[in-house]
């Protein structure tokens, strides 16, 4: 289960990457959010993997070790949360530059050849 | 919450009103500029006063050494977010107040009404900076600088033309990118230690197994690239000069206070986490921030001698104060760090007031007023600002001079300035610790000779730029000032003065602060130390 996941991530991530060095803004914001998916995983699978079992419990003498940990899981809610805004206001911004530059290179302005 | 003493909660005030006020601000009406204004200024004004206090509290020890903590929800420390203020924070946070009183008072003539939403983008902007300084958890610090980076995305595009929104385009997603690397490094760290409280982290540091403490050199890396990013180290920093050229003037002001944020952050975990008590680990990474500040500070000198226009030559200033101040956390020594944070002071002052003087003196070449127009028509504005509003003031062009000069002087650390001062004290500081040490190393001559070389790219390229503007310019009416512009620039410019005359108590101020840093045991008893509220526990849960 750690290799298939750490291999998408890492798809995705580079993936990301290559996208985000690419001269479109289409192509920059779809690569952004292939690496904030990459990066969301990536946190989730820092509290380590854990297969059906419940983070949080109502009772207090527990095992530790048979729940999963919480935290990693409020921490990939909450950037979900800041990635999905920000990006969006990314795409504001995008549409705005095509519609002000009329061309829809990162550098609003068509490179010279 | 009632047994809790009611000048602890003074700690969360500079977080929470600016998100109230900055809330209540954004269903006003968008033609009501006075009440925006007033609500927005009063906010500043109130914010100012409760840093002050804060400050008072810290150096006079209201809190045992120096050291406030609020705790979130009244969860103890190394499982809540513990608010922690203590000198270095409070200075920032009356840092913070001071310059958006003055940035307030000048967008409130003309640059609040080029577009929507100014003074409630402003108010989230002091509400991220202020929790950034505030905070003592790595993960609530990444929203701090999530809810500070999405204003500034707002307010770089301010009065929306072509070039703000070119220069916005690679300044939001240069930041995105830094933001996820700030998430993949907080999630190493938190696999590695198992906390994410900063204080807690620097108590389990010296006690990690191999592999973890690997892990965890990773996770810091990767998390002071973002700094770096915020902070402009060279090669992250090459998004800083055209948002700064491009971004509206009261906007830029703030653009210098967000870049020191960066350094701020880097300062607080590092001498934090990789302290003196990080056993193995300890002193991990300066030597990177040497030569990168070292790097930086070349780039910031080579590209303000290249720069023609006056928002690049602050941008490139930046830079230079950045690199400086990389290179005293990079040294980190005590003497060292207390002249760095007086370095930063007068930097961040003389830098805010730069910015806000550049537009006023962009008016006396016929330029800006083209790039004005711009705005203006984009926006499709009713209101015509160009009518003046306001009283102008006499002897315009001596005090644009005047206050240009003394900007200059500080910024390229001239006499008789603060900018002298702090380098002269950098400099004693560093040869008196080498000497300490038995030889003066050669990193240190290094040193000296580039944070010199820094100074003169800045007095050639504004000297430059001064003669330009004011000596070859050709005007024979001198430009219109208001009163609310030139008001702060004259406010930000005499403080820096007010700086170098009372370097002394400053000094002494900053001597504490630098000492408390550097203790990072008194931090662990504080924050990790605070007792809970026993009353409201039991009240609010019981069941």
């Amino acid at each position: 289960m750690e290799l298939t996941l750490a291999i998408a991530i890492g798809v995705l991530f580079g993936s990301g990457i290559w996208l985000i060095l690419r001269p479109r803004s289409f192509q920059l914001i779809t690569g952004l959010l292939l690496m904030s998916y990459a990066v969301n995983l990536f946190i989730f699978a820092m509290g380590r993997l854990w297969v059906d079992q419940a983070p949080i419990t109502a009772t207090a003498d527990i095992d530790p070790a048979q729940f999963a940990d919480p935290l990693p899981q409020g921490l990939v809610l909450t950037a979900i949360v800041i990635g999905f805004a920000t990006t969006a206001l990314y795409l504001v911004l995008m549409i705005g530059a095509r519609g002000l530059s009329g061309s829809d290179h990162v550098d609003g302005e068509e490179p010279r050849e | 919450m009632s047994d809790l003493p009611w000048l602890q909660h003074l700690i969360i005030v500079p977080v929470l009103l600016p998100l109230l006020v900055g809330a209540l601000l954004i269903p006003v009406d968008q033609k009501r500029h006075t009440l925006k204004f007033v609500l927005g200024f009063g906010s500043g004004l109130l914010l100012w006063g409760v840093a002050l206090a804060l400050l008072l509290l810290a150096d006079r020890e209201h809190w045992p050494q120096g050291i406030g903590v609020y705790l979130a929800a009244n969860w103890s420390a190394p499982f809540g977010i513990a608010l922690m203020v203590d000198r270095l924070s409070a200075l920032m946070l009356l840092l913070t107040a001071t310059i958006a009183l003055a940035v307030l008072v000048f967008a409130a003539w003309r640059w609040d009404r080029v577009g929507v939403s100014f003074h409630s983008l402003f108010q989230f902007l002091l509400m991220g900076l202020n929790g950034a300084f505030l905070t003592n958890d790595l993960f609530n610090l990444f929203v701090f600088f999530e809810v500070m980076l999405a204003a500034s995305y707002g307010l770089v595009l301010h009065g929306y033309n072509l070039r703000r929104i070119q220069a916005g385009m690679q300044y939001v997603p240069v930041n995105l990118v830094a933001s996820l690397l700030f998430l993949i490094g907080v999630s190493l760290i938190y696999a590695a230690a198992g906390t994410l409280n900063i204080t807690d982290l620097a108590t389990r540091v010296a006690t990690l197994g191999a592999q973890d403490a690997w892990l965890l050199q990773i996770g810091a890396t990767v998390l002071a690239l973002a700094f770096l990013t915020k902070g402009a180290m060279w090669p992250l920093g090459f998004w800083l000069p055209t948002t700064y050229a491009s971004a509206s003037a009261p906007v830029g002001a703030m653009l210098v206070l967000m870049t020191k944020v960066g350094v701020y952050a880097l300062l607080r975990v590092w001498l934090a986490v990789f302290g003196d008590a990080a056993g193995t680990l300890g002193g991990f990474g300066f030597d990177a921030l040497l030569l990168g500040g070292m790097v930086t500070l070349v780039f910031g000198a080579i590209g303000m001698l290249a720069s023609q226009d006056g928002g690049r030559i602050a941008g490139y200033a930046a830079i230079i104060s950045s690199g400086t101040l990389l290179v005293v956390i990079g040294h980190s020594g005590g003497a060292v760090l207390a002249a760095g944070l007086y370095y930063l002071l007068g930097s961040t002052l003389a830098l805010a007031a730069f910015m806000l003087l550049i537009e006023l003196a962009e008016r006396i070449r016929p330029p800006g007023a083209a790039l004005l127009a711009i705005t203006m028509e984009a926006f499709a504005i009713e209101d015509k600002p160009e009518e003046p509003v306001g009283v102008g003031i006499p002897g315009t062009l001596a005090f644009l001079g005047l206050s240009f000069a003394a900007c200059a002087l500080v910024i390229a650390g001239m006499p008789p300035l603060s900018g002298f001062v702090a380098k002269f004290s950098l400099f004693h500081a560093m040869l008196d610790t080498a000497e300490n040490a038995g030889s003066v190393a050669g990193t240190t001559w290094l040193l000296i000779a580039l944070i010199v070389l820094g100074g003169l790219a800045a007095i050639i390229a504004l000297t430059r730029l001064g003669v330009r503007t004011f000596w070859a310019s050709g005007v024979l009416t001198p430009p219109r000032l208001q009163v609310s512009e030139a008001v702060p620039v004259g406010v930000l410019v005499l403080l820096c003065v007010l700086l170098t005359v009372r370097a002394e108590p400053v000094f002494g101020y900053l001597g504490r602060t630098a000492d408390g840093l550097l203790h990072s045991a008194a931090y662990v008893d504080r924050v990790l130390g605070e007792p809970v509220v026993e009353r409201a526990r039991a009240g609010g849960l019981g069941r």
